[in-house]
């Protein structure tokens, strides 16, 4: 009488069936696995002997056939990504308020809010197109102030989209509370929305730099690269996404190495970065 | 907001007094930056199409068609970047839509309890990966093993069929644009897996487990239950992982081959149009080459808007047809 | 800005081909540590450096592909050349040593061209008696970006081969018939190193680094030659710098029983009339420094510098056309 017995053959295809699919799909689950770990063992294997001795972090980039380290690269990116992070953000910030606080249901909320999101599909390497013509080609030379303007351009828009979903989650009764209160709108915004919706947006912004760190494409016509020291933003500045491009496809065992101790060091970076913000992400949610 | 419960002597809350001009200016000051993020995008279109004024004036549309790619004679044409992209998305879909479903279900259903966070987590970390070090570990590391034993097995395996066999033959040089198809998909396998695993995780349970009531196997719930309630979100996980593979320039850079020639053969090199532009703007000479190149850029944002807009209209399309708001 | 050239040295910026990169940058380093100047040279392709002195976002730009008198009047450049060097085809086949495979320009074209697919062809097995070539197909390699290296190259093949000269031409970027493209030296060496049955073309010395087998190649006067930095001196030697306008000397296929056929110079550009005099003074000193002293590493490298009358040659002309804004020589 039961259908759902092992001796009634359409329910033992279906048991079958099922058991395949679920079996293929812990095989996709260790497909997934195999690839991270790979990759993760080879960036460990092939960088982690760069990445212990101490002169890649105080030597300049060598040239060819000497030793060296990163520092200037380093240092560099940590400059770029810093003034594109403190440039970004507040724009960002700022118009993901309006779209959420002020804009909802107004054709130019719902514009900015779809532009926002082609901008942060953008190729990035569009981006670095963009920055060269209007800047780089215009003052006639390469500069870190260039490449920082490129990474804000990129920090913008994952700022804009989580800030905006963040205040969208906060609950309207917060709000109404305040405005009970007499908050005028705008501390209300400030004190209340802000201060429900921080970590969120917090996690928002260490996307946006975990992001920012590993882009090489806007830095290629923007930023340049350099081989001394440069703290100067407007000179070319040495950045680890540049220097691991071109020390990775050079023939020098020196260059290569550091090449992997750099993609070791911007890998470790990212994955910390990223992992801070989802474990303060999950704490608040 | 403690200052607010104090009151001074005319009743109204201290510290807090009305000052309406500050909640205008607050609103503008937003105002005017959500106005800086839409003049933005704006800005980047009409630079690209002011910087690609010579080709399209030249060209027009045949740019689009036209596979030739003469720098020294100076004709110029998008046909084989244009296809490198697409092909290389469409491996990278292929092979990354069904291996994210299959994570995400495994995640979602099969996983035992104390497993999920870790095993999230472990799928997240492929997406912190720069691309460059894909493009690293794709050219050093994947493609010697991928040509030594994998591609000749594919090769010789597919040589005779009819269709398949097309696709797949030629000398096993290692890079081409199966290759960089492949690593794309596994660049965006963590993007589709998080959001289809945020969204089967938001159906609701009552509607599962009235499913298993009537004796559904594992995989009959998810397939006839879950991933219909999800559809939309699980569209929206899709093209934002096609956006990612369209737009993606250093690991396809490294392994795609750069060639300018247009071929059936999968494992043939090819170009994608982040590659060319990588490889050639800082070096392009005169300023045809250069207008080409700008257009090329232009198109591929043309191409990852349209991929964006369609798919919002999907999800308004199907969030209508359900009755919920977007 | 008022502060005196000589107490702040200048770190000037350079941009271009890639094939004379590893002296430059080798140059610089030592540069640095004997004067405390900074040079900081980028290799983006010459085609990039072309592109970018012309626009003035660099002090100096470098290109192996020299500039006619008529590119460089348009611009207003000064040309002249810095050090020398040879391109060489490389190979990677299974079972076949380095200088075993020989070839003639003709068959070299060919290769290029997509007529000789495979490696045992009887083209190739003729002026190759006694090595064993293997039945595999030749995947040709060319650069993706804009190169001086690719420049004398396809200007080579265009000298050798008739049909190369009206299908393909000569250019820092051509139409390619087949074949996939290396970003750089360092990407053509790279996947020829990795893909079985490669031939590709690479400025000397990256040969040299990353192990790669040469060809030999038969020059002008009939000898099948091996590149090393005699048979480029060789090429060199007849050269008229003076006559031609630019010093813009193409050295390939020159006469010389021991010349290497795919021999070049690297050049540099500048603008005749310097926006920031102190910058291109600085540039000038650094060249200066490198045709005294950069001798001993430019023979480490397999580069050949350019012979003593040939710089007096140079000084002469940075005095007589590299003028400030005012029409007095920086130098």
């Amino acid at each position: 009488m039961s259908v759902a017995s092992p001796t009634n053959p359409l329910y033992r295809s279906r048991r079958r069936f099922n058991l395949v699919l679920l079996a293929a799909s812990a095989a996709t689950l260790a497909f997934g696995l195999f690839w991270l770990a790979w990759i993760l063992g080879t960036l460990l294997l092939e960088g982690g002997g760069a990445l212990v001795r101490a002169t890649l972090y105080y030597q300049m980039t060598p040239p060819p056939g000497a030793d060296g380290g990163l520092a200037n690269a380093i240092v560099g990116s940590l400059i770029m990504v810093t003034v594109g992070t403190l440039a970004g953000t507040p724009v960002g910030i700022l118009a993901g308020t309006y779209l959420a606080e002020y804009g909802r249901g107004s054709w130019f909320a719902n514009a900015t809010r779809f532009l926002n999101d082609v901008l942060l599909s953008a190729p990035s390497i569009v981006i670095g197109l963009f920055v060269y013509s209007v800047y780089v080609a215009k003052v006639k030379h390469f500069s870190g102030l260039a490449g920082s303007f490129a990474l804000a351009l990129l920090v913008i828009p994952v700022v804009v989209r989580t800030t905006d979903d963040m205040l969208k989650l906060v609950p309207g009764s917060l709000r109404e509370a305040a405005a009970a209160l007499g908050c005028p709108t705008w501390k209300m915004v400030v004190s209340v929305t802000y201060r429900a919706a921080r970590t969120g947006i917090l996690t928002g912004i260490l996307l946006a730099v975990a992001r920012i760190s590993g882009e090489t494409a806007p830095l290629l016509f923007t930023a340049l690269n350099n081989q001394f020291w440069s703290t100067a933003l407007d000179r070319p500045m040495a950045n680890l996404p540049v220097v691991i491009f071109q020390f990775a496809m050079s023939p020098y065992e020196d260059w290569q190495r550091l090449a992997w101790g750099g993609a070791a060091l911007i890998t470790l970076a990212v994955l910390a970065l990223n992992i801070v913000a989802r474990s303060l992400f999950r704490k608040s949610a | 907001m403690t200052n607010a419960t104090t009151m001074n002597p005319s009743g109204r809350p201290r510290g807090i007094a009305p000052a309406p001009w500050k909640d205008t200016a607050f609103e503008w000051l937003t105002r005017a930056f959500a106005l800086v993020v839409f003049s933005l995008l704006a800005a980047i279109v009409i630079s690209l199409v002011l910087g690609s004024q010579l080709t399209l004036e030249k060209y027009g549309f045949a740019f689009i068609w036209s596979a030739d790619w003469d720098p020294v004679q100076g004709n110029f044409g998008a046909l084989v970047p244009i296809y490198g992209t697409v092909a290389t998305s469409l491996i990278a879909m292929l092979i990354g839509v069904p291996v994210s479903f299959g994570i995400a279900l495994f995640l979602t259903e099969l996983s035992p309890a104390w497993l999920k966070r870790p095993l999230g987590t472990a799928i997240e970390l492929l997406a912190g990966i720069p691309s460059i070090i894909y493009g690293m570990w794709g050219l050093f590391v994947f493609v010697p093993i991928f040509q030594s034993y994998l591609q000749p097995w594919i090769i010789d395996g597919l040589s005779g069929v009819p269709l398949a066999g097309a696709l797949f033959e030629g000398p096993p040089i290692g890079i081409g644009m199966f290759t960089a198809g492949l690593i794309l998909s596994i660049m965006v396998i963590p993007f589709i897996t998080a959001v289809m695993r945020d969204v089967f995780e938001l159906v609701p349970p009552m509607l599962k487990e009235s499913a298993y009531g009537l004796g559904a196997t594992t995989w009959e719930v998810v397939w006839q239950v879950v991933l219909p309630y999800t559809r939309v979100g699980v569209i929206g996980g899709i093209m934002l992982g096609l956006g990612r593979a369209l737009g993606e320039t250093m690991a396809v850079t490294f392994v795609i081959g750069n060639a300018h020639r247009l071929a059936v053969s999968l494992m043939a090199p090819g170009n994608s149009i982040a590659s060319a532009l990588a490889n050639e703007f800082t070096e392009a000479v005169g300023d045809l080459y250069f207008s080409a190149l700008i257009e090329l850029g232009l198109i591929l944002f043309l191409i990852t808007t349209v991929v964006l807009a369609l798919s919002k209209l999907l999800l308004m399309r199907m969030a209508r047809a359900e009755g919920t708001r977007t | 800005m008022g502060f005196p050239a000589a107490a702040i040295a200048v770190d000037i910026t350079g941009a271009g081909a890639t094939f004379p990169y590893p002296i430059y940058a080798k140059w610089a380093a030592a540069y640095r540590n004997s004067t405390g100047a900074g040079m900081n040279y980028q290799s983006i392709g010459s085609g990039g450096g072309i592109k970018q002195i012309t626009a003035r976002t660099v002090d100096f730009g470098a290109s192996d592909a020299p500039l006619n008198a008529e590119q460089l009047d348009k611009v207003g450049l000064v040309q002249f050349p810095a050090i020398m060097g040879g391109v060489v085809p490389v190979y990677n086949l299974k079972g076949v040593r380095s200088g075993e495979i020989k070839l003639t320009g003709a068959l070299l074209a060919d290769i290029h061209l997509g007529k000789v697919k495979r490696w045992n062809d009887a083209a190739l097995a003729k002026i190759n008696p006694g090595v064993r070539l293997p039945d595999r197909a030749i995947t040709v390699v060319h650069r993706s970006d804009g190169s001086g290296t690719s420049f004398l190259y396809t200007n080579y093949l265009s000298k050798v081969s008739a049909e190369w000269k009206s299908a393909v031409g000569e250019g820092t970027a051509v139409r390619w018939p087949t074949g996939v493209g290396g970003k750089g030296n360092e990407g053509v060496a790279n996947y020829v190193s990795r893909i079985d049955g490669a031939i590709g073309y690479v400025e000397y010395a990256y040969a040299k680094q990353n192990k790669l087998s040469y060809a030999l190649l038969q020059n002008r006067d009939g000898q099948m030659t091996m590149p090393n930095d005699q048979s480029f001196k060789e090429a060199g030697a007849k050269a008229d710098w003076a006559k031609t306008p630019g010093m813009g000397v193409i050295l390939t296929d020159q006469p010389g029983q021991k010349s290497w056929p795919i021999t070049g110079a690297s050049f540099i550009l500048m603008h005749k009339v310097q926006a920031k005099p102190e910058n291109g003074r600085e540039v000038l000193k650094f060249f200066d420094w490198a045709f005294r002293n950069g001798g001993a590493m430019a023979d480490e490298l397999d580069y050949v510098p350019m012979p003593d009358p040939v710089v007096k040659l140079i000084r002469s002309a940075w005095t007589a056309q590299i003028k400030d804004s005012s029409g007095k020589a920086i130098y």
